[in-house]
């Protein structure tokens, strides 16, 4: 331990010197091949500022933060953690240099306390029990209520990205890295984050917050650095900017925002989706059982189904697309009942899908993007197979680039392996194969979750120019801006319940909000807690 | 300094081909050092082991018919390791395969028309596709995991075969020894004049072609590494995985039981209690040596062939105990697998990390 008191001395010397940075970058560089993804970016936070990192997706700023961690390693320059050139080899090193990071997509055992959990993550693997002492402190500090007994598979996903945040915050670090933490929370749940950061700043930690939501850096944040093409395009105060210039920023040019016209749905139009009292059990622990699951879609009518993650939505789109099959009358595409049909018939039928996962759901991260066209596009009118099912090569190929060129996909040349592109471009990717087939029904899962405003601006377009050509769409979505931009109407998932349809155009947030955080069943949370643990 | 693998940001295509010799070459340098250890001279031991079968006809002959049976078998295998699904029990599917083709001559051994050996050949087919239909089974209704049930079932029946030539199946006019009646002329393969090669290798060498040619140009080929690869992603393309479970795990089966037909319809000419030199679990190897690809399979196929006929030399003109056969066999699938470490990481000298500029807190931490 006697290194340690040495260690702690050369700490406090270094914090003396208070005009260094916490973190200093110089032109840090990483290339994947040909392609720059990360080219000479400098970058400062200061102690105690909240430092937002703005970017499409694609424009480096996960490979920046990669780096940051210790996940990836720099071909050139170099990283200063308080005026020291320092190498993150690892994210074991990274910790122990004070860089914790909260991840967007949760990394959390969920079979297991949340004390366990948390456990697990510190270096000095302290028991539960102390975790639990050490916990309280926190939680009084920073109003971040979480039950340290509580399995993480019962919490719905706020309560999990508290505890995300909590498993960080106990390593003590000095940078905490966020990557897109809002994009699973209520509006309620995202400002009370926002409280707990602006306190942690005023404790003098940094913290460097990767988002794409522009108001909510304005509301937010001290700094911003915004990338493009793996560069840094903009400094800025972001108090000082309007989100219309922080976009024009990121993306270069001015984003369009198209929005759905109130009523653009005749009265008369077609019927071409019902589910008409759908139950389903997924009969996984932590499912959530559909529960009567009635909707109706029209032709040209976009519904948006609201909800916060984990309150069925999965089970929901699987249901929709076939995957999970239930009785043949529950489901009916233009009036023939598809219930039990899987999901190839569907297509057949004229219908679409896109599901929330890109990678390893809606594409083979391993394979090409040709052959991940193939995926969905193998019926007669593709023109992909011949006959005894050989693969016809250069009609796949040519599919393949007439998506990347529709729908703007980017992408290294010749016909890389999804694995490589950003999630934003493979997003556009799969919602271009599904809609160059110009389908009659198409459901869509978290459309532009994780994606940047250009991306998903592209992607509402796309959608709504398809419900204008006369298609039935279902939007399930996390984002309530989005839902209310696009739907013609708005229902909102909660326990497996599925609420009657609202008009968008005269719905409330509140409403909404209201809406999602009932449990339709129960009065009070606990007789949700014993329902849930009766269905599994 | 300390040695540590970082994983490549993609495949390295060099490695990818480099990788099988590295194994190779490794095989040869520590056998070579073994038959040093035993106190054998290692150039001449190597000599005998990998040269020699090569240096005269009859052994080529040799090396075909028995690299014949593991190509067909690694093809099949190729398809289920594609697929993710671990099929460890080629041995029993050859086994079932023999039994089942052997019915017409053993129960039926009037029965010598033309139609004779194709109904064998077929019928070898059934038993083994049927064999490997179990583990897909168990798989798909109780989620039983293939590696185990299709291993234990090798074991079953290699007794089951056990028991029919020394019970039920022994031949009536062979006194006692443990074997079924021979096999007549129509009732086996046609050999090459003056050798035990026969035309069934054809059928081997002819399959690898068409596995290439199904498993990279057609959908039902790109169905098998989609679900291997993915499996949710699978799903959504409309590809049932229980179909494909039990195609993979039933036509490997299927090749397999050819394979173990043909050779007691060929060389061997008569049900045995041993029939197979392990070529059911050779062909494991002979699979992932040849980057479960037909070509590479067919390649190494001839490469593990050799290294039997090595192993019968070296024991035949040196005294090398013939268990060195397998041992060298598992010292390759020891360095396949190492070397295709290689192919997603590299290995990096790294200086130890006290030595690092790194920063204070790590040292406090070692330290600690």
């Amino acid at each position: 331990m006697a290194s340690l008191h040495a260690s702690q001395i050369i700490w406090v010397t270094l914090r003396l010197g208070n005009d260094v940075p916490l973190l200093a970058i110089e032109g840090l560089t990483k290339s994947f091949g040909a392609l720059v993804a990360v080219g000479g970016v400098d970058l400062s936070i200061a102690e105690g500022s909240i430092h937002a990192l703005l970017g499409e997706n694609g424009a480096g700023k996960s490979t920046l933060v990669k780096m940051l961690y210790g996940t990836l390693q720099p071909d050139a320059g170099r990283i200063l953690i308080r005026g020291k050139p320092t190498v993150v080899a690892s994210p074991n090193e990274a910790r122990a240099q004070g860089i914790g990071m909260v991840f967007q997509h949760f990394s959390l055992f969920e079979s297991m306390s949340v004390a366990e959990n948390i456990a697990l993550a510190l270096d000095h693997k302290p028991t539960p029990d102390e975790v639990k002492a050490e916990l309280d402190d926190f939680v009084e500090r920073y109003g971040l209520s979480v039950d340290p007994d509580a399995t993480v598979g019962d919490l719905d996903v706020g309560v999990r990205q508290r505890v995300e945040i909590l498993r960080v915050l106990l390593q003590k670090p000095s940078l905490v890295i966020l990557d897109e933490p809002t994009s699973v929370l209520t509006p309620q749940e995202a400002e009370s984050l926002f409280g707990v950061l602006r306190q942690l700043a005023s404790e003098g930690k940094s913290i460097l917050y990767i988002s794409h939501k522009l108001d909510e850096v304005r509301a937010l944040c001290d700094d911003a650095t915004v990338m493009r093409h793996g560069k840094v395009v903009a400094r800025t105060d972001p108090r000082k900017e309007s989100s219309a210039s922080l976009a024009r920023a990121m993306v270069g040019s001015d984003v369009s925002e198209v929005s759905r016209k109130a009523g653009s749905v005749p009265a008369d139009a077609p019927l071409v989706f019902e589910l008409n009292q759908v139950k389903y059990d997924p009969g996984t622990l932590f499912g959530m059982s559909l529960k009567n699951i009635s909707m109706r879609v029209h032709s040209g009518e976009i519904l948006g189904i609201a909800g916060v993650a984990g309150n069925g939505q999965k089970e929901l789109f699987d249901v929709l697309s076939g995957e999970a099959l239930v009785d043949l009358d529950a489901v009916r595409m233009d009036g023939h009942p598809v219930g039990s049909h899987p999901i190839s018939r569907r297509r057949q039928r004229g219908a679409a899908f896109v599901p929330e996962e890109r990678a390893g759901h809606a594409s083979v991260p391993a394979m090409a993007l040709s052959e991940n066209a193939l995926i969905t596009r193998k019926a007669p009118e593709d023109g992909t197979l011949g006959s005894l099912g050989v693969m016809k090569f250069s009609a796949i190929q040519k599919l393949s680039s007439m998506i990347r060129d529709a729908f703007d996909v980017r992408s290294a040349k010749g016909d890389p392996a999804a694995s490589t592109l950003s999630g934003g471009n493979l997003q556009k990717f799969v919602v271009g194969r599904e809609l160059s087939r110009d389908p009659k029904i198409l459901v869509v899962n978290q459309p532009t979750w994780g994606v940047d405003a250009a991306a998903a601006s592209f992607i509402r377009g796309a959608v709504m120019e398809l419900a204008e050509k006369g298609s039935a769409v279902i939007v399930i979505s996390q984002d309530l801006d989005e839902l209310l931009q696009i739907s013609d109407k708005i229902a909102v998932l909660s326990h497996g319940h599925l609420s009657e349809p609202l008009d968008a155009a005269n719905v409330t947030l509140e409403q909404l909000g209201l809406l999602m955080g009932v449990d339709p069943t129960a009065n009070t949370s606990e007789a949700a807690v014993v329902e849930r643990s009766d269905a599994a | 300094m300390q040695l540590e693998l970082f994983k490549r940001d993609a495949p390295s295509g060099k490695m990818l081909v480099a990788a099988p010799f590295m194994a190779l070459g490794l095989t040869v340098l520590t056998s070579g050092v073994m038959f040093a250890v035993m106190g054998f001279n290692p150039v001449a031991a190597l000599y005998e082991y990998f040269i020699a079968p090569l240096t005269e006809l009859w052994s080529v002959y040799e090396l075909l018919l028995k690299a014949g049976p593991l190509i067909l078998i690694a093809l099949g295998l190729a398809v289920c390791y594609r697929a993710n699904i671990w099929n460890i029990g080629a041995e029993g599917q050859f086994t079932m395969g023999a039994i089942f083709g052997s019915i017409p001559p053993i129960l039926f051994p009037e029965w010598t028309s033309w139609t004779t050996l194709p109904t064998m050949l077929i019928l070898g087919m059934v038993g083994g596709a049927l064999y490997g239909g179990i583990p897909a089974f168990l798989k798909v209704k109780f989620r039983a995991n293939e590696i185990l049930t299709s291993l234990m079932l090798a074991y079953i029946a290699l007794l089951i075969l056990d028991y029919l030539v020394r019970g039920p199946w022994r031949d009536p006019g062979g006194f006692n020894f443990p074997e079924s009646r021979n096999f007549s002329d129509e009732q086996s393969l046609a050999t090459l004049e003056g050798s035990r090669l026969h035309f069934g290798i054809l059928i081997a060498f002819a399959a690898v072609p068409v596995m290439w040619f199904f498993m990279s140009r057609t959908l039902a080929g790109h169905a098998f590494k989609v679900v291997g690869e993915a499996p949710r992603a699978a799903r959504f393309a409309g590809f049932s995985s229980k179909t494909l479970t039990y195609a993979a795990l039933m036509f490997s089966g299927a090749l397999a039981g050819l394979a173990g037909i043909m050779e007691v319809a060929g060389p061997i000419g008569e049900l045995r209690p041993t029939i197979s030199p392990g070529y059911g679990f050779t062909a494991i190897i002979v699979a992932f040596l040849g980057r479960l690809n037909p070509w590479g399979i067919m390649f190494a196929g001839l490469l593990l062939a050799l290294s039997f006929l090595g192993g019968e030399a070296a024991q035949i003109t040196l005294g090398l105990s013939d268990k060195m056969a397998r041992v060298v066999q598992g010292m390759l699938l020891f360095f396949v697998l190492g070397c295709d470490t290689l192919v997603r990481y590299q290995i990096r000298l790294t200086p130890n990390p006290k030595a690092t500029p790194v920063a204070t807190a790590s040292e406090a931490t070692d330290a600690a």
